[in-house]
């Protein structure tokens, strides 16, 4: 049955041995075309993969074989007015992380902590860096390193997956804490600023970028283009040989017009005190030094900060963290009354008129008091001896209405184009800011507290210095931190005599019978002016003072200076936090830097003795007190 | 030349020997490069396996016909009994396995059941009267004769291997003369089936192989890795290729397998187009002489053996080259005479083997049922 119906199927002939001979030869013949065509087919492909695809196919294996690194470009410098640098580049040896390369973290941790002798707070700024970085992100574990400890590392790469050893430059700031503020510092990409860029260059291990101040303004200019370098690796990873190096190119520097000797002298000078100092050119408005003090070190936050370290600059009472030519705001004192003078001229007051002083002003039922009984007072005198009741009475007299402009044309309650992230502007206040701000009238008081720098006053130590340079020069200069040639700016419009009233003021400050007499320049032919000021910090109740008790409560001292006495040629601002009087602890400072300038062998002599009373130079009394803040912080976790 | 050259060694099948030597020596060269330039641990193995091999295929072809007529069944037998056996040992071992190693050499049952099984589909084919050809006897022997063993490596599991055995069989039946329906419905019921199978019969693994293989770019670092690193290798070749000991892609090791199933990428990628052509110029020779073979034996027995081998052969290069130039999944197959391994040089050394024996003997004209 089953054979009928097979054969029905298949043709119904029962073929013999002959027949399927034959049908062997045809399906011989048949299988052997097949294979001919699957050969051709096979030749075809290939032929088409290495002949029409070769370039292509060409390429992906020379990707494959051939590993492109990035060399960091060495960042540009930051030199001063002289040429003279102020942020470098020092070739170093490094070591990195990149986190996810890695596979046991603790392990390798460890394992790198042993090898490069890293303390316990380096282990947890490292741990901590590596739990919030992105993955791709090089961590860096250490710098500066010396070429054992590289080699150690080096030589037990295969067990370390992720670690990343590698020679570079990293970014040295030779003046240290001087110019942290200034500066700002450098540092690994924030995963922010690589999310918007998407440039490989900012996730290359050791590479950095300005993170603050005048290294984050100047960030595209610095950096530069960087280099690289193709090796042969295997697929594992294993580089086989160097095949080319291409070197970077180093950004371009940035001339200053910082004066940095006299700026590292400004900050040396300002010891254990916290405040700041500003000088600037009375030629041309170029900032010579712009000190705040106390800073961190720039060159160890750019290596990555260990959390002790942080600790310490973010508790400390004076403010380390920030920048207080710029962002700190205080009521500028009797620092305003030369101004005030300026503004009383123009208002048509005659200079020679007096007023008598019996120790305060009485306004209504209230009395306002002065710092002595000084009795007639002209207006050079008041100046002198910062006499409150003779600014007292002439602004009760004009109102604060007409001496505010004059504040804002010298300075005060602007901000300048200057390079920083970040400006304070203060207030210039007057009845229609009040109008704005409290919704209330401007009251008689308001005017006597304004002109004598209380109150709703507020300025930087920067504007101050702004201040001075322009009464000094009587002209409207604009300050300026990177050196070009520029237009100076006009005349101001202050008529010579006006200005020579409020100029001979300030002279006798310093060098007639005023408050700051202490503070002469100890040079035979250059004499400073000045104008001392004393900034409250709580009123004035009772017997408290502001001269003494807890430091916080102490007043500020404020002093703004020029020099010479005639054609000035420099002016500037000092500003002592809780330094209980401008007198007493602003002015010599400023008298120190301006001698500096004009002779350093003095100003170098008179230094070396306060510092040895203060305990060394800044980074020994930085490393001092960090050695003591963690020996306080083992004692008391 | 007969004259100076003594008559047992001017009666070596010469022609197919040389072939032979040019491909293992091609392949010994770029196992050599492909070592980093060194006979160790695998160009050196390779040709001295070769040589080892080629005196006993010499001895095989002294066999007369009817000896390996005689040995097919009870090797069949043998091997089935080895591959339960390996499947008991693997149950005890507690894993897969597929070797049985007998202290001096580990024998792959699977893979000498493959000459094995055409031997004996050969035969079946050869005590099955011509006139019975289109009837079902034809077909039952056959089938169970395949479904045991196919049965067994599947267990292993090995599909590649039942897969061999079913082309292998199916040659064989179709050089018999089974009727040319069988496959074209047969071809019609794969056609329906190979999806089922491929969503209800294979395993992930197996599915994403063949994904893989229709789209290696998807999966660049996974297992379309292999595939597209192979492909590298023969584009960057070029026509002329890289130069000998020149190969990126093998010698940093981007190139996986690159001395076994992908040794046709490495010597592409240093020899070009020009070395491919040769290789496949070799095998076209090679079946050339399988094929003359089987045309001028006169014994329907040997015809099928020397047909149903050259096959078995072509198989190994077929599926081989088609998966290197990225035309087939990737499959475990090596290259013959040209890839690294014991196993299947014996394999192919017995298909030689029998074969030259056929040549050497092509028998009477009358068969069984002549």
């Amino acid at each position: 049955m089953s054979e009928s119906l097979l054969g029905r199927l298949t043709g119904d002939r029962a073929p013999t041995s002959g027949q399927l001979e034959l049908s062997f030869s045809r399906r011989t013949a048949l299988i052997g075309g097949v294979q001919a065509l699957i050969g051709t087919v096979v030749a075809a492909r290939m032929g088409y993969i290495a002949v029409f695809e070769n370039e292509r196919y060409k390429l992906l294996s020379e990707s494959n074989r051939i590993n492109l690194t990035l060399i960091p470009p060495r960042r540009g410098w930051f030199i001063d007015r002289f040429g003279k640098p102020i942020a470098t580049n020092r070739a170093d040896f490094r070591v990195d992380i990149i986190p996810d390369r890695l596979v046991d973290k603790e392990a390798t941790v460890k394992t790198l902590a042993n090898l490069l002798s890293l303390n316990q707070d380096d282990i947890d700024r490292i741990t901590r860096d590596i739990r919030e970085v992105q993955g791709f992100q090089p961590v860096e574990v250490a710098s500066g390193l010396d070429y054992e400890s590289f080699a150690r590392v080096s030589v037990r790469l295969p067990d370390l997956p992720g670690v990343s050893p590698r020679q570079g430059f990293s970014r040295y700031y030779p003046s240290g804490a001087a110019v942290g503020h200034l500066l700002g510092y450098v540092g690994i990409v924030s995963a922010e600023e690589y999310k918007e860029h998407k440039d490989p260059l900012l996730i290359t291990p050791g590479f950095k970028v300005g993170k603050d101040a005048l290294e984050k303004a100047f960030e595209l200019q610095l950096r530069g283009k960087p280099g690289a370098k193709r090796t042969e690796v295997t697929a594992r990873g294993k580089i086989v040989r160097e095949l080319s190096t291409r070197t970077d190119t180093p950004g371009k520097p940035v001339q200053l017009t910082i004066d940095i000797d006299l700026h590292n002298y400004a900050a040396r000078r300002m010891g254990i005190e916290s405040g700041s100092v500003v000088v600037i050119d009375c030629l041309t408005g170029d900032i010579l030094a712009m000190v705040s003090m106390p800073c961190f070190d720039p060159n160890s936050f750019s290596e990555g900060i260990g959390r002790m370290e942080w600790k310490m600059l973010s508790e400390d009472d004076r403010v380390p963290l920030r920048n207080k030519t710029l962002q700190g705001l205080y009521p500028p004192g009797s620092t305003l009354k030369p101004m005030a003078g300026l503004a009383l001229l123009r208002q048509g007051i005659d200079p020679e008129e007096t007023v008598s002083c019996g120790g305060g002003y009485r306004l209504g039922n209230r009395v306002f008091k002065c710092l002595g009984r000084h009795g007639p007072m002209d207006m050079r005198s008041a100046i002198m001896k910062s006499c409150n009741t003779y600014f007292y009475a002439m602004a009760n007299r004009v109102g604060f209405d007409a001496i505010a402009p004059v504040a804002r044309e010298l300075g005060l309650g602007q901000r300048f184009p200057l390079p920083f992230p970040s400006q304070s502007y203060g207030t210039v206040p007057d009845s229609a800011w009040k109008m704005k701000k409290y919704d209330d009238e401007w009251t008689r008081s308001d005017s006597l507290n304004a002109v004598i720098g209380q109150g709703y006053m507020i300025a930087s130590p920067f504007q101050l210095a702004v201040m001075a340079a322009r009464i000094a020069s009587g002209r409207k200069l604009e300050p300026e931190i990177v050196l070009k040639k520029r237009a100076v700016g006009g005349a101001l419009p202050y008529p010579a005599e006006h200005l020579q009233v409020v100029h001979d003021g300030m002279d006798m400050v310093v060098n007639g019978a005023g408050t700051a007499v202490a503070s002469r320049l100890p040079l035979e032919d250059v004499k400073m002016a000045g104008k001392t000021g004393t900034a409250q910090v709580k009123a004035i109740k009772g017997g408290f003072r502001g001269k003494g008790g807890v430091r916080k409560f102490r007043d500020h001292g404020l002093f703004v200076c020029y020099a010479p006495t005639v054609n000035p040629r420099y002016a500037a601002s000092v500003v002592i936090e809780h330094g209980m009087g401008g007198a007493r602890a602003a002015a010599p400072v400023a008298k120190d830097v301006l001698t500096f300038l004009y002779d350093r062998e003095k100003a170098m002599a008179a230094l070396e003795e306060l510092e040895a009373g203060w305990g060394g130079t800044i980074q020994e009394r930085m490393d001092r007190q960090y050695a003591a803040f963690l020996a306080a912080q083992g004692a008391t976790p | 030349m007969s004259s100076i050259i003594p008559a047992p060694i001017a009666g070596l099948p010469w022609r197919v020997l040389l072939i032979l030597f040019a491909l293992v020596s091609i392949g010994t060269a770029v196992l050599y490069s492909a070592a980093g330039g060194s006979f160790q641990p695998w160009a050196g193995q390779h040709m001295i396996r070769f040589l080892i091999l080629s005196a006993a295929v010499i001895v095989m072809s002294r066999m007369p016909l009817e000896f390996w007529k005689t040995i097919t069944f009870p090797l069949y037998g043998v091997l089935i009994i080895l591959l339960i056996g390996v499947e008991i040992v693997g149950f005890a071992g507690g894993g897969s396995q597929r070797w049985i190693n007998l202290g001096f050499i580990s024998i792959q049952p699977s893979e000498i059941m493959k000459p094995a099984i055409v031997l004996a589909a050969a035969w079946l084919f050869d005590r099955l009267p011509p006139i019975k050809i289109n009837s079902f006897d034809a077909i039952w022997p056959i089938a169970a004769l395949l479904a045991l063993p196919c049965i067994l490596v599947i267990i292993q599991p090995d599909f590649d291997a039942a897969l061999a055995y079913i082309f292998y069989v199916l040659v064989v039946g179709f050089l018999a003369g089974l009727p040319i329906i069988y496959f074209w419905a047969g071809g019609a019921l794969l056609a329906v089936l190979a999806p089922i199978v491929y969503f209800f019969g294979l395993r992930p693994y197996q599915q994403d192989r063949v994904l893989i293989f229709l789209n290696p770019e998807n999966d660049p670092l996974g297992a379309g890795y292999h595939i597209t690193q192979s492909k590298i290798a023969i584009g960057s070749g070029g026509i002329f290729g890289k130069g000998f000991g020149n190969g990126t892609q093998s010698h940093l090791d981007y190139l996986p397998e690159g001395h076994t199933d992908f040794i046709f990428a490495t010597m592409a990628e240093e020899w070009g187009l020009v070395g491919g052509l040769v290789i496949l110029f070799l095998y076209y020779l090679l079946m050339r002489w399988g094929w003359r073979v089987a045309s001028e034996c006169r014994s329907r027995y040997g015809k099928l053996v020397a047909g149903g081998l050259t096959m078995t052969i072509f198989f190994y290069i077929m599926i081989n080259l088609m998966m290197v130039v990225g035309l087939a999944p990737v499959a475990g197959l090596p290259l013959p005479f040209i890839s690294h391994g014991g196993s299947s040089m014996l394999t192919m050394m017995i298909c030689i083997g029998i074969i030259m024996s056929i040549e050497r003997h092509p028998g009477s004209r009358r068969g069984q049922f002549g």
